[in-house]
């Protein structure tokens, strides 16, 4: 197997100080392209060290979201994609020092490359048996011409990619050691609170500081464009002196919103076409024809993050220079966020990553950067920023609310003859950039425009609507409620047609191979079809999100209105497996993140704010309520996919079918609520 | 000035009586791995014992500590190598890792009073712990292993 390098991998070779030899490649979208190069200077985010101790040292432009992209084990970042979007270029980097290190090696014998070869860090020359480790090659393989074309190694000679090594950040998580972004330290640093108004979009009309700063420890109260930050010697004195402000909201255009609102506005946008994701065939005409139609709504909760370390970061900024230290997914958006809030120039400006206690989308944001810099910047400390739990989640990018209506149509044999799809919702790509023209956010229709069910007469739109509350990127985003409103659907599709619901989709994935491998594994596994005990039942779903093919099967028994979830079946196509057990953990906990989105979350607005406050009101699965998770890995030749978020998107699908089949009642709204099958079971 | 004992040290620390134990234990003291999470005891990540009792040092003010011992997740073991960190370790449980101080120490409690939970024991006393990553069946498995060890 060989790959010829494309133009845009830039990949190069130097020597570095200590002797090494060092392949950087830079990989488009980790940084922008044209900024790099405009910049007249080549600046890899990929790089493949080897040194001459013969360590090789593979360095990744990326957060360890999870604290596990540096461990080759992830394949998560925001948006899944750290070995994800790197994996071709690693494979480059690494075959080309490889190759390098082979002629390196041929020269200093003076025989042929092509009668030499590599195995565990050594090159060898298969005639002769000599041997050179890469350490003592380094200095003249760096010497040589990059090759334009490299061999990239069999899959099959794979010694360490697919085997299930220890994360190395565990253990100092186990012993307290790890520094999280809210453990950091700096010399003189001082403690922010900052008190924001409650209502979205409004500001502060005026506030006194008197009681404030009447508390003992506190050292400043000064007001930054998101509110006042009341800084203090301690957390605690941050945090009494935020609690006595007296402060004065000026609650903007959005005083009188509320969720029903929303949803009103949403239901009527929905009387109107919208823009066109996907059209095969003639679905509305086909629905005239079809011997049965269906219409259903479905809605889908606003959604907090509520990552277990709250948000916070640490900034120290001098008159020359700005230095942050953040919990962050997006370093880029943070250093533009500092540079900004300081009005210092980039390269005076240094984002430092620590750990981070959860992300899932919400530490790709940075609004607690230009928090941190403008009250550093007011009082000349350094300054750690640390929110409660109620800003947390009152101050959230919240997962978009939905509100989408549904079509299907069965012909006399049962078979689905078209899907339609109606949905409303705010448009992320708008938060990274703009719509494309035809004003179809493809992010929202992740799992809907890529529908993998063969049906001849298919139609998807998209209405975009703004009621101006904060809205981000919420752990498997658009598929984060098309997980959930296609595969109910389907599921509905199926039992109505009177057929079995695993049958139902296998027959409809005829030309899905994947997804059908998938569904196939995970239903052999859970051992769909066979008696279960009394009062359970069983769920399915199968879907495509971040690259990924994922299935799962929920066993449930619903008692006196209450779900209690039994087990989970997960199987997952994920292609080219880095590391099996992580990838099983996040099957894990990409589905209890679900399940607990579908059993209990919902943020609701009244009066412009947020009405939930804590973890009593926006609850969590515990340990007494969590399932087992099974997970299967499909062995695999594609492109890694992502991992860190499919689960998550598929497992509302797989858990309301369950209820589903357990009460005899469909879920239309989420989350789930006692009301939807009270009287059923 | 307060006087307290931490991981088997003695320190006199100048804070408002009503400060909570944790923000003692992260600000005055400087012992990080106890986690802030919620401040009003729903979650968990602050747990530390006192003489041994798993409590939430987010709700717990430092003038009502006196004479008992403070066990943060640092005095754990002074090796670090408690049967459940090893267990932690052999599970890979952690994945952000920030609720796992507080995980460990609920654990440790448990063990301490019953070396060999069942599923329901664990459920009892594990279930003021939150994990937002959904590491719930690694710790499982891991109070299991190191119950076994």
């Amino acid at each position: 197997m060989a790959s010829t390098l494309s133009r845009r991998t830039f990949l190069k070779v130097s020597a570095a100080a200590g002797g090494a030899l060092v392949v950087g490649g830079y990989l488009p979208g980790l940084r922008d392209v044209d900024t790099a190069t405009a910049a007249g200077f080549f600046e890899p985010n990929v790089w493949v060290k080897i040194g001459a101790d013969d360590s090789v040292t593979i360095m990744l432009s990326a957060d360890p979201k999870v604290g596990n992209t540096n461990f080759g084990g992830a394949q998560l970042t925001a948006g899944s994609n750290s070995v994800r979007g790197m994996w071709k270029l690693l494979r480059e980097a690494g075959g080309t020092a490889r190759a390098m290190l082979v002629t390196a090696g041929a020269e200093t014998w003076g025989v042929a490359a092509n009668t030499c070869s590599t195995e565990k860090g050594e090159v060898v020359h298969k005639t002769s048996g000599r041997r050179l480790r890469y350490g003592s090659l380094v200095d003249k393989a760096a010497a040589l011409p990059v090759p334009k074309t490299v061999p990239l190694k069999d899959p099959k000679d794979f010694r360490l990619l697919g085997q299930a090594l220890p994360r190395l950040d565990i253990p100092e998580k186990v012993n307290g050691k790890a520094v999280f972004g809210i453990d950091v330290k700096r010399p003189n640093m001082l403690i922010a609170r900052v008190v924001r108004c409650p209502v979205f979009g409004g500001k502060v009309a005026s506030f006194n500081a008197d009681k404030s700063k009447a508390v003992a420890g506190v050292r400043h109260v000064v007001q930054i464009s998101n509110g006042v930050a009341v800084v203090a010697d301690n957390y605690w004195a941050a945090s009494k002196g935020a609690q006595a402000l007296d402060v004065k909201w000026d609650e903007g255009a959005l005083a009188n919103l509320s969720s029903a609102d929303i949803v009103k506005k949403y239901a009527a946008l929905a009387e109107q076409p919208g823009k066109i994701a996907r059209n095969n065939g003639d679905a509305p005409a086909a629905m005239k024809g079809a011997t049965r139609t269906f219409e259903r709504v479905f809605e889908a909760p606003f959604l907090a993050h509520a990552c277990m370390e709250p948000m916070n970061c640490t900034a120290d900024v001098r008159s020359d220079q700005c230095d942050v230290w953040v919990p962050t997914q997006g370093q880029t958006a943070s250093h533009q966020a500092a540079i900004a809030a300081s009005g210092l120039p980039a390269n005076a400006v240094k984002i430092h990553t620590t750990y981070l206690g959860g992300g899932f989308g919400r530490r790709g944001e940075a609004d607690f950067v230009t928090e941190a810099v403008e009250t550093s910047k007011a009082v000349g400390k350094p300054v750690k920023v640390v929110w409660t739990r109620e800003d947390d989640i009152q101050h959230d990018f919240y997962r978009p609310v939905t509100y989408v209506r549904m079509w299907g149509a069965l012909d006399a044999s049962g078979k689905p003859v078209a899907f339609m799809q109606r949905l409303v919702q705010q448009s992320l790509m708008k938060r990274i950039g703009s719509l494309p023209p035809n004003g179809v956010d493809f992010i929202s229709v992740d799992g809907s425009a890529n529908l993998p069910y063969d049906i001849p007469n298919v139609r998807v739109e998209y209405t975009e609507a703004d009621p101006g509350i904060p809205y981000g990127f919420w752990r498997s985003v658009g598929a984060s409620v098309q997980g959930y409103v296609v595969e109910a659907f389907i599921d509905e599709l199926a039992t109505t047609a009177g057929k079995d619901p695993y049958q139902f989709r296998r027959e409809l994935l005829s030309k899905a191979p994947r997804h059908r491998a998938v569904l196939d594994l995970v239903a052999e596994k859970a051992g769909w079809g066979k008696p279960l005990p009394q009062g359970r039942a069983r769920g399915i779903a199968v879907m495509e999100a971040f690259g990924s093919i994922v299935g799962q099967v929920a066993e449930v028994s619903v008692t006196n209105g209450s779900v209690r979830v039994h087990k989970i079946w997960c199987a997952v196509d994920t292609g080219w497996v880095i590391n099996p057990d992580t990838i099983k953990a996040q099957m894990e906990g990409g589905t209890i993140y679900g399940l607990t989105a579908a059993l209990k979350g919902e943020i609701t607005i009244q009066n412009g704010r947020v009405v939930q406050r804590h973890f009593n009101d926006y609850p969590m699965i515990r340990h007494n309520e969590a399932p087992e998770v099974e997970v299967h890995i499909v062995p695999s030749t594609q492109t890694p996919g992502g991992i860190g978020e499919p689960s998550t998107a598929v497992a509302a699908g797989a858990l309301v079918n369950a209820i589903s089949a357990a009460t005899g009642k469909r879920i239309y709204r989420l989350p789930i609520h006692a009301e939807q099958f009270r009287g059923t079971a | 000035m307060i006087s307290l004992t931490v991981n088997g040290k003695r320190y006199d620390v100048d804070v408002s009586p009503d400060m909570p134990l944790l923000w003692v234990i992260r600000d005055a003291i400087g012992l990080t791995g106890t986690k802030f999470g919620c401040g009003l005891s729903q979650c968990g990540a602050c747990t530390v014992h006192l003489d041994g009792e798993p409590i939430r040092s987010c709700v717990t003010p430092v003038s009502s500590v006196g004479s008992k011992k403070v066990t943060t997740v640092e005095g754990l073991s002074p090796t670090a190598n408690h049967a459940l960190q090893a267990a932690w370790i052999a599970e890979q449980v952690p994945q952000c890792g920030y609720c796992q101080s507080g995980q460990l120490m609920s654990a440790a409690a448990l063990l301490a009073k019953k070396p060999n939970p069942t599923d329901a024991d664990i459920d009892a006393a594990m279930s003021g712990n939150i994990c937002r990553c959904g590491t719930y069946q690694r710790i499982r498995r891991a109070i299991h292993r190191a119950a076994g060890a």
